[in-house]
């Protein structure tokens, strides 16, 4: 069995800059494993901009972001096994991969999980009707398009108002399909405001909220699709349902964190973020493998996503070198009200400062978030609006943690 | 004449409102100085960077993502995308290659390694 500090799954955003952080700090024996023939994951097929302006302080594409991340990784010659396909990783950290060449089992002092997220399906939507031809998750699309050269029709229903539907109604358009409609399920989008500007008023194309298609039409291809508005509990409103003629509908609906491997592996998983459960450093509850990036819990922003990454490469160098010794006392994490999630779901409480992630559960104008272990608060935030579609931040001082005790719970009050 | 204005340059997206009087614009509720140019831009000659792709002719990777170096004048993106269909490019390319020169003032670049 071949041996290597830390073994890296997934070479996206998350992989790349996990490695890259670990090296910088002293572990260089790292590898990386992706079942592409290139690295970068689906930001080889995000070629619209609007990438690393936090990150990096300038605009780019989505393969321009990950070309900065794959250029650091070949300075520093981390090896890549290129279209190798991880198909277990066991509790003592033994991975096992297969490409060309057969199947290769490599023992990891440290494992880091970066296998990003796939798409909801049509199948988990229950949409009624027939299954003709035409019907297109948005992101497999977004592929087709941008990286195959195949366009994949010509009039087009796009349901869910998520930034992927967004960027796929304005690259439809561009490309001179006519985009009918684009309808979200909920009363209000999942996107970021800009994306509604630059990819729906920009091109006139109507957005539809609570509402959603509740049937197909279409034999060999589609022909069109049956929308209708729903009620506050989404249900289909009756006599409100019209045809919408099309030959193509995207499916935009959702994101699921890639975790098989991790539950295969019996790593806890949070029921909410569809991700494992992990302290500040990105550990998991299985010492010694850790996890960043979209298979942790779904980002909007890549840029969040290097930074996390970049906590796990730390953080797995740092076991690595020290081992048992970086397990401290925990201190667990909640979402109180108005808070979806949090992560990290517990975190040591002597480590530096550590900053907590979270998503609320609807939109709210102006809110003040607070932060309390017991009967101490431990900070305050406040934002002049919050959405579910926009992740927050909030930083806890090392000089308040370092005396919490209790849960550590997050909640809203909308002012 | 008073327009409400969604900033677009960061994932922020402040409102904003502008206040045009004859050739002076006043903008109000911008985080930053990008969002006030935005807002003046978006009153008197609205920009856009157009990203898309253009055919490869001789790697299995069949696609070139590319953009314009500067925005466009938002009613040229059709034209823009007319002219990119007309090119193909052979690889090897670079990011920030010449894909072509002088489209409306700016010019289009390669934005992925095709080796
Ligand atoms: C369709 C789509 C569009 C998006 N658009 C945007 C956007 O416009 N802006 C934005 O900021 N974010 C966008 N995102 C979010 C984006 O995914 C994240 O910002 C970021 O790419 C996540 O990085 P990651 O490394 O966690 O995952 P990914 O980029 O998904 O990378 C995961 C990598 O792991 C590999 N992998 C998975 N399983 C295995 C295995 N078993 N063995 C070997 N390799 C494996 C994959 O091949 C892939 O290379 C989009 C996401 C999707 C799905
Ligand atoms: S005004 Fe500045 S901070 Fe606000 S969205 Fe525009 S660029 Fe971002």
């Amino acid at each position: 069995m071949k041996k290597h500090a830390i073994v890296i799954v997934g070479g996206g955003p998350a992989g790349m800059a996990a490695a890259v952080a670990a090296y910088d700090r002293g572990v260089t024996d790292v590898v990386i494993l992706d079942r592409e023939p290139r690295l970068g994951g689906i930001l080889q097929q995000c070629i619209h901009n609007g990438f690393g302006l936090h990150k990096l302080g300038r605009e780019l594409t989505g393969p321009e972001y990950a070309d900065v991340y794959a250029q650091q990784v070949a300075e520093r010659n981390i090896p890549v096994f290129y279209e190798t396909m991880v198909t277990s990783v066991s509790p003592d950290r033994v991975v096992t991969a297969r490409n060309r060449e057969g199947i290769l089992k490599i023992q990891a002092e440290a494992v880091i999980l970066a296998m990003g997220c796939r798409e909801r399906s049509r199948g988990a939507l229950n949409i009624c009707g027939t299954r003709p031809a035409g019907i297109y998750s948005a992101g497999t699309a977004q592929k087709l398009i941008n990286c195959d050269g195949y366009m994949v029709g010509k009039r087009v229903v796009i349901l869910g108002s998520g930034d992927i539907g967004l960027i796929m109604a304005r690259r439809m358009s561009l490309e001179g399909a006519k985009v009918e409609a684009v309808c979200e399920l909920m009363s209000y989008s999942g996107g970021l405001t800009r994306n509604i500007v630059q990819c729906l008023e920009d091109f006139g194309i109507p957005l539809y909220l609570s509402t959603t298609v509740v049937q197909i039409h279409g034999q060999k291809r589609l022909e069109g699709v049956t929308v209708a508005q729903v009620d506050e509990n989404r249900r289909p409103i009756e006599g409100t349902s019209r045809f919408i003629p099309c030959d193509t509908l995207l499916l935009s609906v959702g994101l699921i964190p890639e975790n098989e491997l991790t539950q295969v592996c019996g790593i806890p998983m949070d029921p909410v973020t569809g991700g494992a459960m992990v302290d500040e450093r990105c550990m998991t509850k299985v010492s010694g493998i850790f996890a960043c990036g979209n298979v942790l819990h779904v980002h909007d922003l890549v840029d969040y996503v290097s930074d996390e990454a970049e906590r796990a490469g730390k953080g797995a160098a740092d076991f690595v070198r020290e081992g048992k010794a970086s397990e401290g006392a925990y201190l667990q994490t909640k979402a109180g009200k108005g808070v979806r999630y949090v992560v990290p779901q517990q975190l040591r409480k002597d480590t530096g400062d550590v900053d907590l992630f979270m998503r609320v559960t609807q939109p709210f104008g102006k809110v003040k978030f607070t932060v309390t272990a017991g009967d101490k608060v431990l900070a305050v935030a406040k934002r002049l609006k919050a959405a579910p579609g926009e992740m927050e931040r909030i930083t806890l001082k090392q000089a308040l943690l370092q005396d919490a005790e209790g849960t550590v719970t997050v909640e809203l009050e909308e002012l | 004449m008073e327009r409400k204005i969604t900033c677009i340059i960061c994932p922020r997206g402040c409102p904003m409102t502008a206040v045009i009087e004859g050739d002076s614009v006043k903008v109000s509720g911008h985080s930053c100085p990008k969002g006030e140019e935005y807002a003046i831009n978006e009153c008197t000659n609205p920009v856009r960077t157009v990203t898309a792709t253009v055919r490869v002719d001789n790697r299995r990777d069949v696609m070139v993502s590319v953009k314009t170096e500067n925005p466009v004048p938002k009613g040229s993106m059709a034209d823009v995308m007319a002219q990119l269909r007309k090119i193909t490019v052979q690889a090897p390319i670079h990011i920030g290659d010449v894909v072509l020169e002088d489209v409306f003032g700016t010019k289009i670049v390669a934005t992925k390694e095709i080796l």
